[in-house]
């Protein structure tokens, strides 16, 4: 991804959070992401984030999971190997219910959660730049992207007077790497290191 | 002024002066300690039961499995009671984690994170008697429809044993994927405030990476969401499916179609009792009493008394059926062979454990009593163990021919095996207590404001106004 620059505020209260949200936008700054301990409801919605569809892909993983196991069951009884159990019919829908009914929810779990995965960029070994400690602790911690037309100092006074306290520029990379979270190994930080060699 | 509001006239459900931070600092500062004594005592006792349980394996293994009692008559015994009895308690932690999200009580997050492990640790307990009790265990995997060399056969998709196979294993995975979805923001909490090196690394590996983004949290809960409305129908499927392995077959005291409800309400029963058992202790050890509260206790006590008594109801009406069935070997299994017989006992110590005791629990005293809890989640456990017993052995022992009849007691290594799933269940779970955070740290956060005692406490000033001037003042004030 790319190294960019940020201004950061903290917020101890989601009441204080929310205005301060809805004046971001309409002041028109770059709002590049707010990392809270919990899920705040509603704040999605106040940061005009689209709704996720993860619902619509878990459906569609759902019934791939249902038509799997109706067909392989029946490709199995009828064409594969029909096999005579005790004059059972070849296709006896009833008694393949709890198997296509297991796979369903099998394949639509399994499918979300990677699909939940791979949205967020999560995985063992994934990294990325923690604007603050304690943004999974206590503290509503806004980011604001400082592009070429904005002023740092600007959004640093409009965070102070919006309710936000230990505020800062921060120099971070925006996307993920591979990388510990015992080690700086930012990306940027690396480059950094080797001019200075 | 917080945005929601919830009536001073319910409990609250995290006691105590609390800010986020203190949330934070309470349940995770036990995983940063250096263990008690206690943890240590209790650990290597399960270890020990554990190793027991390993070698017994080993014995019924290398000698085969006629080391078990189990006869030509009686071929199901202990093997088959503990898998029910195992995979009944692990009901309990979907139920919470799942069905309770869905019903929006705000009660679950304060013993999701555990209910749920326990599931998951019941769960690898219960799956290990079906698969050694194959005898050559070697040759498992052979309840896999994979493509083979001889022909290929395939297992047969109408047996219900094989609708187990594909049943637990998709419970089992549905309820890792929940939980662990759940803990990963908790454990980028312990991450972020990780003081030694080590446990920021392994707390960096196993949290993914997460960073509490919003987007992410939107994700998050809507995966959570359409989890929980999968776990709902998965987890009365499982023992829906478990019950079938009796209900299908033709042995008296078996084929009876009330065996889904009823299976399913005596797993929601036991399993909840041990979560009783599990938090009493854990909430004492860990100091969490402000967090799992005498009013948890009591609703889950609630569902004790009614889910037993739904089993009570179950167990007399297959005693009516009985007799109103006009079966006579229907008749016989029940009246001279469950109720009355040589394992008339057992019958009698399930009544007593699964039906009248938990009586006691329409006082609401008794409910919210941590003693009297603490014993009846035991004695529920027991009662729920020998349900599962009498129905199978009490059904079989007594089968069509009276040439074949036969009494079963077990061996030393069936003994052993019951014993090593202890072991191999508090081991897991004394692991847990020390290393993830045992309550659901974000979730409780988020219900703090709503239902933290000193958040409610403020909120006595709204309590005492006219309904309109509050609508006025908070509601609509934006």
């Amino acid at each position: 991804m790319a190294v960019k620059n940020f201004v950061v505020g903290l917020f101890d209260d989601e009441a204080v959070l929310f205005p301060a949200v809805k004046k971001v936008r309409t002041a028109g700054y770059k709002l590049h992401d707010v990392y809270t301990p919990f899920p705040i409801h509603g704040l999605d919605h106040a940061m005009g984030l689209r709704e996720t569809s993860l619902h619509t892909a878990g459906f569609i993983y759902g019934i791939t999971g249902t038509t799997t196991a109706l067909s392989f069951m029946s490709w199995v009884f009828n064409v594969d190997w029909p096999l005579n159990i005790g004059g059972k019919p070849h296709f006896p829908l009833p008694a393949f219910i709890p198997i296509t009914f297991e796979l369903t929810v099998l394949f639509a779990a399994v499918g979300m959660v990677m699909t939940f995965c791979y949205l967020c960029q999560l995985m063992p070994g994934v990294k990325k730049h923690i604007f603050h400690q304690r943004q999974t602790d206590d503290k509503f911690v806004m980011v604001i992207e400082l592009t070429d037309k904005t002023n740092a100092q600007e959004v640093k006074n409009f965070l102070q007077a919006n309710g936000a306290h230990d505020i800062e520029e921060q120099q971070a990379e925006a996307g993920w790497w591979f990388g510990r979270f015992d080690k700086d190994d930012e990306p940027y930080l690396r480059k950094v290191k080797t001019v200075n060699a | 002024m917080h945005l929601k509001y919830e009536s001073t006239l319910r409990e609250p459900l995290v006691d105590g002066v609390k800010d986020y931070h203190q949330v934070t600092e309470d349940i995770i500062s036990p995983i940063e300690a250096k263990p008690g004594k206690l943890w240590y005592v209790g650990f290597f006792i399960s270890l020990a039961l554990l190793g027991f349980g390993a070698f017994s394996v080993f014995w019924q293994i290398y000698f085969g499995v006629g080391v078990w009692n189990l006869n030509k008559t009686i071929g199901w015994g202990w093997d088959i009671t503990n898998f029910v009895w195992w995979v009944g308690i692990g009901h309990a932690g979907t139920l919470i984690s799942a069905i309770l999200l869905l019903f929006r009580q705000g009660w679950r997050t304060g013993v999701n994170r555990a209910a749920e492990a326990m599931t998951i640790f019941a769960v690898m307990c219960a799956g290990q008697f079906p698969i050694i009790h194959m005898g050559r265990v070697w040759m498992a995997f052979f309840i896999l429809p994979y493509p083979n060399t001889r022909g290929p056969v395939w297992v047969n998709f109408n047996s219900p044993l094989l609708w187990d196979v594909f049943a637990i294993s998709t419970y089992f995975t549905v309820s890792l994927l929940f939980w662990y979805s759940g803990l990963l923001p908790d454990f980028a909490t312990i991450r972020d405030r990780a003081k030694t090196k080590l446990r920021k690394l392994l707390y960096g590996v196993a949290s993914f990476g997460w960073t509490g983004s919003t987007k992410h949290w939107q994700r998050h809960e809507a995966l959570s969401l359409v989890l929980a409305g999968l776990s709902t129908p998965l987890v009365l499927s499982v023992h829906t499916i478990v019950s079938f392995d009796f209900a299908t077959s033709v042995i008296p005291g078996w084929h009876t179609t009330i065996f889904p409800p009823y299976f399913v309400a005596g797993a929601i029963f036991s399993g909840f009792a041990m979560v009783n058992t599990l938090l009493i202790i854990t909430r004492k050890i860990l100091n969490l009493e402000e967090y799992i509260t005498v009013g948890h206790m009591e609703a889950m006590n609630k569902v004790i008394v009614l889910t037993g008594s739904v089993v009570g109801c179950a167990y007399l009406t297959e005693l009516f059926m009985a007799w109103y069935g006009a079966n006579p070997y229907e008749f016989d299994t029940f009246f001279k062979y469950r109720a009355a017989g040589p394992l008339g006992w057992s019958y009698w110590i399930m009544m007593t454990c699964n039906v009248i005791s938990p009586q006691i629990f329409w006082f609401r005293k008794m409910r919210r009593s941590v003693a009297v809890t603490f014993f009846m989640s035991i004695i529920v456990n027991i009662g729920m163990w020998f349900e599962r017993f009498v129905i199978i052995c009490t059904s079989l022992y007594r089968d069509y021919l009276p040439s074949s009849w036969s009494y079963y007691r077990p061996s030393w290594p069936e003994v052993g095996f019951y014993m090593g799933t202890f072991g191999l269940f508090f081991t897991c779970y004394f692991l847990f207590a020390k290393y993830f955070p045992v309550i659901a740290v974000a979730e409780i956060k988020s219900i703090l404001k709503t239902s933290g005692e000193n958040f409610k406490e403020k909120m006595e000033v709204y309590e005492e106004q006219p309904d309109e001037k509050f609508a006025h003042d908070v509601a609509h004030a934006h």
